[in-house]
């Protein structure tokens, strides 16, 4: 009786209800979404994860309407949102229910301050002056952002620009807040409080919360009641999560789980709901010491690298983009030939200005430039392009050519090499980066991840020494992650110098020999990844986290907790090869 | 590239304390009354006021330095060859001719000609005072709202506020994009041919424009998800009501250019002539 | 694109991020030509091709606002009777290419024709007749020396538009390609 009432209540409270939806997009055949049953109750907190084009995003389109008022397509089945169908009103009426935080803050961010941009939804409402200021100033309290309602865009950080979009949604007083990717843009650390932010709002307003992120590890850092995996357009798991994280679902959808359970499954230890999988605090270690240690001694010690040579050399470099503000302080580095190097720091330290600094873009205040030897602070930008190749972060703002075969020519044709050779150079750089298939194709049908990979072998042609790219993995999900790393890391054994700059932790940890940690300008520290990330100090000045696996062997009492953190990338490695 | 902006600085004076919507006004009124006119006298009178609300609003020199640099290039260059076209067009307009000296082929140099291009002179010097200062002391995010409240369509008063808040996030993509390119070996420098030039910059404007197509889908589909353009009317989180200084300025500033208007028309012509 | 209604949202931003890369473009994307004072204005290409786009309404106030803001953001004041002119570009490019349907990927040699002929007597019209006169009312400036500036101005911007312009609504057009006509190579 009591179970019948409580069903009752539930479906009440239904807020959202997927019935065997589909959905295709009109400029495409095949659907999108398949089949959809999901029904979300009012205050619950779903975290929605999938592979890219898995249709997680289509999924959310259809809650907060822009599906298919704004991408138009047709759809079977039912959709109920807060007791509406959101095909019979408009994107400004689901709009009063539901409030969405995009992905990219700076499109979503259309305000010339902060307050403004609060203040958006308000305006578009006509809502008075007066009521307007009080609903901001509360909303920006809210979020911790009161000092900063006259602040422009391009004074924020990503965090705080992150804080002005969900202020903005908050302002609105929505029932539903849905997230998608909102951690695409942010550091580590950045990611971990504003993943605390929403869950203290949800708290506090118990209002409906949908996060849909492909980095499951830092969404679990606070509770979520429902997991839901989707993965070619269909939904293939809604579990709670210590159910789906005991479960191998997670690796079927090509999705990665949180790295201390990977490692305790290398271990040998089962993993299962009662353990508590889905935080490493709740995690219950009774039994799991024993076989980490075993296993971490059985696989022996992992060798130090080799001797180093020095390649690139920074000497005791100074910059600001203006007198005022000095960005570098007598920066000194050195880039050895042959390896990977990670350059990490929190917005602002001045990763960035390094590269363009070496590239030659911009010119330091004092300090000198040594590539091989010897001194390149007087080469020009094309001189320095010979030997110092540079990725951007957007590869489209690197493509200025319409067919991908012109694109990787373009560097070539301009130096002047004869039309056979450059046939062969490109048409080897492209079987390098696994897109000579497609050498015929023009580049704008071209995945996200398959235009970064234009965009360095149109670099790798023109055969330089060193590649420095600037977060070579940002907005890719695992596999692709994946792809691209091992790539690269068959360029570092081509003899190809790799510099990336980033604040992926995962990419650090696995790839990096090295990493470089800039703060305020300076060298905070120089060292191997896994002991920069379970050094605490610097984690927290870099806006970095300590990684899982550190914390885990804090937690099971190991024998050298670092040596975890090694034993575990170089095992992981070889599963992932297979 | 890093070019300097002119840009608005908070500050304490008479002048940033009036509304954007007024401020906007007076300088519409203000660059009529300027157009219009042609009589010597009200440009004098108006070089004086402009300059004298110019000492009110406490702008500091060096937030405009630079562009009185420009300025006065192109005030040369336009004297220049208003006489090299034009030697006696004072002369035409006035209808006497007092040369002064001789200076080769059809170039002499003529009282008339001297006073109209004076006249000229004037005319700039009288809208660039308020030009700049509108532009130093009205705060950005308040021109949105005042273009709405002199009767421009809220919709198109709010592309003007975007066109403001992605200036500069389009300079760094500009920036990046040109930067890559010349790494590539992109020469957009004289030691190129024109043609290839022409071609080489083709290479920076597409991924300039291609990402900003792109960056034009996010925006829009922000903005129709945070419900703009719904309503009929919209409000506006800076806009703010006339105050009394307000409207004696507007007041004032249109008693003024009615006065212009009825001085520089009231012998039937735009000049005032002094031959 | 959104060509249907007269000010789509998607309409509204794209005169705004128009505008903006008009006074980017207008400020640091000019070209010596080697003719004294006669530069290629790259920012009118810009302009026609955002006019192609995004329709006449959007080339006309692209135009009047990205003009107006580049003169007073570098300049420090607006040179009116060139600002009209502007607008008057995008709007009549705008009204003459009407019916392309340059996103669907169709951009081949009877719409290069159309959109250069529609270019030609935009710029034609605006540097060659409006802005001297204007210039003429306003300033009271002498005749011929308006005229030949307005000759030289709208001839190199005809040239800028023929070359740049054409060249980026090519590229567009190519990119617009659907994926289904494609296939994999060995």
């Amino acid at each position: 009786m009591n179970q019948l009432k409580r069903k009752i209540t539930d479906m009440k409270n239904t807020v959202i209800e997927f019935t065997d939806f589909s959905f295709t997009y009109r400029t495409q055949q095949e659907p999108t979404l398949r089949g959809i049953n999901l029904s979300i109750r009012q205050g619950e907190k779903v975290l929605i994860v999938g592979p890219s084009g898995c249709g997680k995003s289509t999924l959310a389109h259809c809650i907060n309407g822009l599906v298919p008022f704004y991408y138009p397509g047709e759809s079977k089945g039912s959709l109920r949102i807060a007791g509406q169908t959101p095909g019979e009103r408009s994107i400004a009426a689901l709009s009063q229910a539901v409030g969405t935080v995009l992905q990219d803050p700076d499109g979503q961010f259309v305000g010339l301050t902060v307050g403004e941009d609060i203040a958006f939804v308000l305006e578009n409402g006509a809502v008075s002056p007066a009521e307007m200021n009080e609903r901001v100033t509360a909303a920006a309290d809210a979020v911790g952002i009161g000092e900063l309602l006259l602040a422009s865009p391009q004074e924020l950080s990503g965090g705080q620009k992150q804080k002005t979009m969900l202020a903005g949604v908050l302002a609105g007083n929505v029932d539903i807040l849905l997230f998608d990717e909102p951690l695409a843009s942010l550091d580590p650390y950045t990611g971990t409080k504003t993943i605390e932010l929403i869950h203290r709002l949800q708290q506090e307003t118990g209002k409906t919360v949908i996060i849909i992120e492909h980095r499951l590890e830092e969404v679990l850092h606070r509770a979520v009641d429902r997991i839901i995996v989707m993965n070619d357009g269909a939904i293939v798991a809604d579990l709670p999560p210590a159910e789906l994280l005991s479960s191998r679902l997670l690796g079927e959808a090509g999705l990665r789980e949180p790295l201390y359970l990977t490692a305790l499954r290398y271990a040998g230890v089962t993993v299962t709901p009662e353990m508590r999988p889905e935080h490493l605090e709740l995690l219950q270690m009774e039994g799991t010491a024993g076989p980490l240690q075993r296993w971490m001694d059985g696989r022996g010690k992992q060798q130090e690298s080799a001797a180093a040579e020095p390649l690139l050399e920074l000497k005791e470099i100074s910059f600001g983009y203006d007198e005022k503000a000095e960005v570098l302080h007598r920066l000194s580095l050195t880039v050895n030939r042959g390896e990977m190097l990670a350059i990490a720091g929190r917005n602002g330290a001045g990763k960035s200005t390094v590269s363009k600094l070496i590239c030659g873009f911009y010119k330091p205040a004092s300090g000198s430039i040594w590539l091989n030897g010897r001194d390149i602070s007087r080469d020009s930008i094309r001189e320095r392009a010979e030997r110092i190749g540079f990725v951007m972060q957007n590869p489209n703002h690197m493509i200025s050519k319409t067919l991908l075969y012109d694109e990787v020519a373009f560097g070539l044709k301009l130096r002047g090499v004869p039309e056979e050779r450059i046939r062969e150079r490109v048409y080897n750089v492209l079987k390098i980066c696994g897109l000579h298939e497609f050498r015929e194709w023009p580049v704008s049908v071209l995945s996200y991840g398959q235009k970064k990979r234009v965009t360095i072998a149109s670099i790798l042609v023109l055969e330089p020494e060193i590649i420095i790219l600037d977060e070579p993995t940002a907005g890719q999900d695992y596999r692709h992650y994946n792809e691209m790393m091992e790539f690269l890391q068959g360029l570092g054994s081509r003899g190809i110098t790799v510099i990336m700059i980033t604040h992926d932790m995962h990419l650090m940890l696995e790839y990096a020999q090295r990493t470089v940690v800039l703060a305020d300008g300076k060298k905070l520290a120089d060292d191997r990844p896994e002991r920069i990330l379970t050094d605490r100090s610097i984690v927290e000045k870099a806006n970095l986290r300590e990684t899982s696996l550190y914390t885990l062997a804090l937690k099971a009492g190991l024998r050298k907790p670092e040596e975890l953190v090694r034993t575990f990338i170089a095992y992981d490695r070889g599963v992932r090869r297979g | 590239m890093r070019a300097r902006m002119l840009t608005f600085t908070r500050q304490d004076s008479p002048v940033h304390s009036l509304s954007g919507a007024a401020k906007l006004i007076c300088f519409i009124v203000w660059s009529l009354s300027a157009m219009i006119t042609y009589d010597t006298r009200c440009l004098i009178v108006m070089l004086l006021v402009s300059l004298a609300v110019f000492r009110i609003s406490k702008v500091k020199f060096a937030d405009y330095a630079f562009v009185l640099y420009f300025i006065l290039i192109f005030f040369l260059l336009n004297h220049l060859a208003i006489f090299l076209f034009s030697p006696l067009e004072g002369t035409q307009v006035y209808g006497t001719r007092h040369d002064l000296f001789h200076l080769g082929g059809r170039y002499t140099v003529t009282a008339e000609q001297v006073f109209y291009q004076f006249n000229i002179a004037l005319k700039y010097a009288v809208v660039i005072p308020m030009a700049l200062l509108f532009l130093l002391a009205t705060d950005p995010s308040e021109f949105a709202a005042s273009l709405n409240r002199i009767g421009v369509n809220y919709k198109i008063a709010y592309s003007v506020s975007l066109a403001l808040r992605y200036i500069p996030d389009i300079q760094r993509d500009y920036e990046n994009i040109s930067f890559s390119a010349q790494a590539r070996g992109i020469d957009l420098s004289r030691r190129e041919k024109l043609s290839q030039r022409l071609k080489n910059i083709v290479s920076i404007l597409l991924p300039l424009i291609l990402s900003s197509i792109e960056r034009i889908e996010k925006i829009s589909t922000a903005m129709e998800l945070r419900g703009f353009g719904s309503g009929r009317k919209r409000t506006w989180y800076t806009g703010r009501p006339f105050s009394l200084s307000d409207y004696i300025a507007m007041g004032l500033l249109l008693s003024l250019a009615a006065a212009t208007l009825i001085v520089t028309f009231y012998d039937g012509s735009r000049f005032y002539s002094i031959f | 694109m959104a060509k249907k209604e007269l000010l789509s949202i998607r309409s509204i931003v794209a005169v705004g991020i128009g505008s903006a890369l008009f006074v980017i473009l207008g400020r640091f994307g000019s070209i010596p030509t080697g003719i004294p004072n006669t530069n290629i204005e790259t920012t009118y290409a810009l302009l026609a091709v955002f006019s192609l786009l995004y329709g006449p309404v959007a080339g006309l106030l692209i135009g009047l606002i990205g003009h107006t803001l580049k003169d007073f953001i570098f300049y420090g004041s607006p040179w009116f009777s060139w600002v009209i002119s502007s607008g008057l570009v995008g709007l009549i490019i705008g009204l003459l290419v009407a019916g392309i349907s340059i996103q669907d990927g169709v951009f081949g040699k009877r719409e290069i024709i159309r959109f250069n002929l529609a270019q030609i007597v935009a710029n034609a019209i605006a540097w060659f007749a409006v802005a001297p006169t204007l210039d003429i009312l306003i300033y009271a400036e002498p005749a011929n020396k308006v005229y030949t500036q307005g000759l030289a101005a709208g001839a190199a911007n005809i040239v800028t538009v023929a070359v740049i312009g054409t060249l980026l609504a090519v590229a567009y057009a190519k990119t617009r390609t659907k994926q289904g006509s494609l296939r994999k190579l060995g």
